[in-house]
């Protein structure tokens, strides 16, 4: 154990990158990511690693392409539309296999939308983060002492299974102050990459990184493989949290940010002798669906609780096969639910009756 | 000193530092105590930086106690420009006392420097709130490099020290003694008096000042 000292999950973020051995930032600012481009700026050049302000989203991508695939650990980062604008260089990366750590600290949406904070990128994080078959692995912290962790995990990760991997914060977790202690996160091994481009030395053939392939029966081989790797992920991968599940009737599913306002309100409904409980993905891709079918068999129903329109409802109704009923509460473009707000829904269905 | 009130001795106060350090929680605390002792007080939000978590996050308490808030117009909106309060003039010219909530590096306290002879004319003191657990400022020659950047930005010079360290809601009492010693050791370095010391109102130690913690809660 470390000394715990104060930082904002933005900073926390690029501090648990350098740590985790990354070496390169490329990036362009937005709010309310900014501070994470900044510390970069900073701390890469006095510890022996390249900060880079791209001059678009586009180029920044392509540069953590690159760089990927010389085999160096690299991350980028930016706020919802930033993500949109890296769509395109995201699924090349997934095309070619190469491991990458891309930081989604989303605001309200769509278009422009706002500065303040949101959870509306879900559906495009777990689902189409590029076009093509693919995946990224999507981690969701909900402190800054988890952003900590996860920063390494994500890494590791993104290595082990070359593919890309996002931290899917908000601009509350980016811009709120909490004590965080570095502790070395359990090492993972990390096969070789015998696949980078960083010079044959004469010695073996030459490697190519590449996400275009001539013959339509070979491109589908391939993509037929990593789909083999993908149900590895969430065979091995899964992680969530539960707190109070065991006897609940009403099963709150939140991550992020939202899942510590619910958890308030989780603990205010108990106060008020309602059974209720909380489900915490952490990686929303892979989905924790076995975990939450399980609980399907006992509670009475569940309550979705995101800052969007519902997104996760659907995940969270294929993961129980509609056994039960799936509620939801959110807000959108930049608001913030209050745990007031959800004890009242939480009783509003406590009863199971629906 | 025995209370913040007791900095508030010339027309504008002015509480600056580095990001994190409770810049707005000592400002916003040190305007609820001038206007407990009776005295006009109005706040100023001038943090041109901050999306989010500042003064402005606490208008309708101060207003509700009579305390005075100057505002970004765009504070908490999704304007994504840095702007000042449109009446802020009134830090120098108002009645009463003035609080000024400044972001806090050279490009937070480019607002001083805008209006530095305002601020020698009125009459001001400027205090650095040091925070011993903040992370970027932790060894002594990043805190002493924010100071002088604040004040080559500024124009101004800093008069004091106020000690506000912390580790938010995990501030225990060992956390704040354990720091005294590093802001006594700070103010040496900086050549400024460490004035005081300050602690969230859940703890009880001999000799700090109790502070609110006026930071928005989102749980």
């Amino acid at each position: 154990m470390g000394e715990k000292l104060l930082m904002k999950g933005n900073e926390a973020i690029a501090e648990a990158a350098i740590r985790s051995g990354c070496k390169l930032f490329f990036g362009y600012p937005i709010t309310p990511q900014t501070e994470l481009a900044e510390y970069m700026a900073k701390q890469m050049p006095k510890r022996g690693g390249l900060s880079l302000q791209a001059e678009s989203e586009v180029a920044a991508i392509n540069m953590v392409l690159g760089a990927a695939s010389t085999g160096a650990r690299v991350i980028t980062s930016s706020s919802s539309p930033g993500i949109s604008l890296k769509s395109e260089g995201i699924s090349y990366i997934i095309g070619s296999d190469l491991p990458c750590v891309i930081v989604n600290v989303q605001r309200g949406g769509p278009g422009l939308g706002g500065i303040q904070p949101a959870q509306s990128d879900y559906n495009q994080a777990t689902k189409a983060l590029g076009h093509g078959d693919g995946h990224a692995i999507v981690l969701a912290p909900n402190s800054v002492q988890e952003i900590a962790t996860l920063v390494g995990e994500a890494f590791d990760l993104a290595d082990i299974y070359r593919m890309p991997c996002m931290i899917l914060a908000d601009g509350a977790l980016g811009q709120m102050m909490e004590p965080v202690d570095f502790e070395a996160k359990p090492a993972r091994e990390i096969p070789e990459k015998d696949w980078a481009c960083c010079g044959h030395g004469g010695k073996r053939v030459h490697n190519i990184v590449n996400s275009l392939y001539i013959e339509p029966d070979e491109l589908e081989k391939i993509v037929v493989e990593r789909f083999e790797r993908y149900k590895k992920i969430e065979e091995n991968e899964v992680k969530y949290e539960e707190y109070l599940t065991e006897d609940a009737d009403i099963i709150l599913v939140a991550y992020g940010i939202t899942s510590r306002i619910a958890k308030t309100a989780v603990r205010n409904a108990r106060k008020k002798g309602i059974k209720a409980g909380l489900f915490r993905p952490i990686t929303l891709y892979p989905f924790p669906e076995k975990q939450l079918n399980a609980l399907a068999d006992k509670a009475k129903c569940f309550l979705s609780v995101e800052m969007n329109m519902g997104q996760m409802v659907n995940d969270i109704k294929l993961a129980i096969e509609c056994k039960k009923k799936v509620y939801h509460y959110g807000r959108t473009g930049g608001m913030i639910p209050s745990p007031e707000e959800i004890l009242q829904k939480i009783e509003e269905y406590a009863g199971g009756n629906a | 000193m025995n209370s913040l009130f007791e900095l508030a001795t010339e027309k504008v106060t002015i509480i600056s530092g580095p990001y994190g350090s409770g810049k707005t929680n000592i400002a916003v605390n040190l305007a609820m105590d001038i206007a407990k002792n009776g005295e006009i007080c109005r706040i100023a939000d001038l943090d041109i930086v901050n999306p989010y978590f500042r003064s402005a996050d606490n208008a309708k308490m101060l207003k509700e106690i009579g305390v005075h808030t100057m505002i970004p117009e765009f504070a908490n909106t999704n304007v994504d420009i840095p702007s000042l309060p449109p009446d802020y003039q009134l830090l120098f010219t108002g009645d009463g006392k003035s609080v000024a909530d400044v972001g806090g590096d050279a490009d937070g306290a480019a607002v001083l420097g805008l209006s530095h002879d305002d601020y020698v004319e009125a009459g001001y003191k400027m205090y650095f709130v040091y925070n011993r657990y903040r992370y970027v400022t932790v060894r002594h020659e990043d805190a002493l490099e924010v100071l002088k950047a604040i004040e080559r930005a500024s124009g101004l010079t800093f008069h004091g020290i106020i000690n506000n360290s912390n580790l938010g809601e995990e501030t225990t009492e060992e956390v704040v003694l354990k720091a005294i010693p590093y802001a006594e050791e700070f103010a040496k370095l900086a050549n400024i008096p460490l004035l005081l010391t300050t602690i969230p109102d859940w703890l009880d130690i001999e000799g700090a000042v109790k502070i609110k913690d006026v930071t928005k809660k989102l749980f």
